[in-house]
């Protein structure tokens, strides 16, 4: 699929529509001689939902920054429609929410912009239909009504679906998200899963990465298991053992044996506590 | 009425105010408008660095040029690009932290400024108008260039503005967009450079920060979007340079001086009786 607005002056690969929508081959990423990934190998079907588990420090920041072709890999590749992703603009990563300037001066009708000026092209202002699309954008998200307003005043939920919609006006066909439920309360996460099951029907692929493991059996398709290698990737409950969890997690594992036979683990690592604004 | 009106044409009576007061503006609203991306991207203490940092090249063309002012202000330009991205390259991939790094190079290129200077006999007289400037003295080829060189800042600001906003914002987002980063980066700091030297000579080098950061600051508080606190920025900018003019010539106090306390004044106001954010209706 090409843009055909897209400015020449913004690189963008062609896509091979046979090829599948992301594919890693034997990724290997080292800081300073220190493993963070290594030997990862998986594709993706288009449309699916996918959710990332892992301790802290698993790689789950680092795969997505390679994924989103932010940081080069060590050794190994990556590809998104059968081309390398440097090329690419149609991958939107959506930060932590800690990882946001939310004093930065800009509504919230600006940041959505910003997906699109890949489309807008250099030494160009956004046009009629460049604003149509932001709007359309943020209708998706229920967040039209609060389009003016500066980003800091926003809640949780919203932020997120601020830049979920800043995803789709990118024209996204693959949205790469940290810890998008992290620090919201219950319906402002409903929220966000029940978009997630929107974009499914516009065939955008999503890739979640998340603490919450009863979250990502109930709402995602597959669920991939990562500490620096590839666990395990498969459907919830093939994944989710408590032999594959004690292996991902280790000591930081808490399994709870419940009367009914069934196993919980609770992550006791990570502090959710990133609701502050 | 009328002795109003006076107080306000009596000094445009001297063409070297009207000059002085024309390129004040410019470099107000030129350092304002830059200023906005100095004070998001937390950048104050780097343009301090570079203004200081400007100070040996400013020193050694006015020594090989034999005391003349003609030629200061292509030095000043060579010496702030230079620094500028010298620091950002040392800073980028370095083993000590930005802070040190830009606090060695402020300090180490500031004292050979004032090292080269001293070897000269009128040194005082001279450091002082590299210091705080010399607003009266601007000709009117001064002025040309003042003007041209503020204008393409103020041109290439405008060109990318939604570029230089994204990677404000969100570095990672503009790596997604594959927009060329390090480019942009550098354009920015080359940018802060030019500001830099055209501000040189109204504000002189040890005040300029204040220019840069103070009427952005002002603006940040009383603005939700990055293209009005520009606008603001660069009003509150204008302002503090005429009225501070004004204040120097009736006063008789140094043109730099005036303009930063002017603007210092603005954002204090701000600051205590913004209507929401103010100091005055903060609960204690």
């Amino acid at each position: 699929m090409t843009f055909p607005s897209i400015s020449p002056l913004y690189p963008h690969e062609h896509h091979n529509p046979d090829a599948p929508i992301l594919e890693t081959r034997k990724l290997s990423v080292r800081y300073d001689g220190r493993v963070a990934l290594e030997d990862i190998t998986f594709h993706l079907h288009t449309g699916e939902r996918v959710a990332v588990v892992g301790p802290n420090g698993a790689g789950k920041s680092t795969l997505f920054k390679v994924i989103a072709g932010v940081l080069p890999p060590t050794s190994g590749e990556v590809k998104i429609s059968g081309f390398g992703p440097r090329g690419h603009i149609c991958i939107a990563y959506v930060p932590q929410r800690s990882q946001v300037d939310w004093h930065f001066p800009a509504s919230v009708a600006d940041v959505v912009m910003m997906g699109r000026i890949g489309q807008v092209g250099f030494f160009r202002w956004p046009r009629r239909a460049d604003w149509d699309n932001v709007h359309a954008a943020l209708e998706a998200v229920d967040m039209n009504s609060l389009a003016n307003r500066q980003i800091g005043e926003l809640s949780g939920g919203q932020q997120q679906r601020t830049f979920l919609a800043r995803a789709m006006a990118q024209e996204a066909e693959l949205i790469l998200m940290d810890e998008p439920l992290n620090g919201l309360d219950t319906p402002s996460q409903e929220a966000i899963l029940s978009l997630l099951e929107k974009l499914r029907q516009k065939k955008i692929t999503v890739m979640v990465a998340t603490h919450d493991l009863g979250q990502a059996a109930s709402h995602f398709d597959r669920v991939m298991l990562l500490n620096q290698r590839l666990i395990r990737f498969g459907p919830p409950l093939e994944v989710l053992t408590s032999e594959n969890l004690l292996h991902a997690y280790g000591g930081h594992a808490q399994l709870i044996q419940g009367g009914d036979g069934t196993t919980t683990l609770a992550d006791s690592c990570c502090d959710g506590k990133e609701g502050d604004e | 009425m009328s002795s109003l009106f006076n107080i306000f044409l009596q000094p445009l009576k001297y063409d070297f105010m009207v000059r002085g007061l024309a390129a004040s503006v410019i470099v107000g609203v030129v350092c304002a408008v830059v200023g906005v991306y100095v004070v998001l991207r937390g950048m104050a203490f780097f343009g301090d660095a570079l203004a200081h940092a400007v100070l040996p090249g400013v020193a050694l063309g006015y020594l090989i040029s034999g005391g003349s002012r003609e030629v200061l202000f292509w030095w000043a330009l060579g010496a702030a690009v230079l620094v500028a991205l010298a620091v950002g390259r040392i800073t980028k991939n370095a083993e000590i932290r930005e802070d040190t790094a830009i606090g060695i190079i402020f300090a180490s290129m500031f004292a050979l400024g004032i090292a080269l200077i001293s070897t000269v006999r009128s040194y005082t007289v001279d450091l002082s108008h590299f210091l705080f400037g010399d607003v009266l003295g601007v000709s009117t080829r001064d002025l040309v260039l003042t003007a041209v060189f503020g204008g393409i800042v103020l041109l290439v600001i405008f060109l990318f503005y939604k570029e230089f906003m994204v990677l404000s914002f969100d570095p990672i987002l503009a790596a997604t967009l594959r927009l060329p980063s390090g480019v942009l980066t550098n354009l920015l700091l080359v940018l802060m450079a030019l500001t830099v030297s055209v501000a040189m000579q109204t504000v002189g080098v040890a005040l300029m920060v204040a220019m840069l950061v103070t009427p952005a600051a002002s603006a940040s508080l009383l603005t939700h979007r990055l293209w009005q606190g520009m606008l603001v920025s660069a009003v509150i900018g204008a302002v503090s340079a005429v009225t501070g003019l004004y204040v120097s010539y009736y006063l008789n106090i140094v043109s730099g001086s005036a303009i930063v306390l002017t603007a210092t004044a603005i954002f204090l106001l701000v600051f205590i009786f913004h209507p929401r954010r103010g100091l005055l209706w903060k609960k204690r």
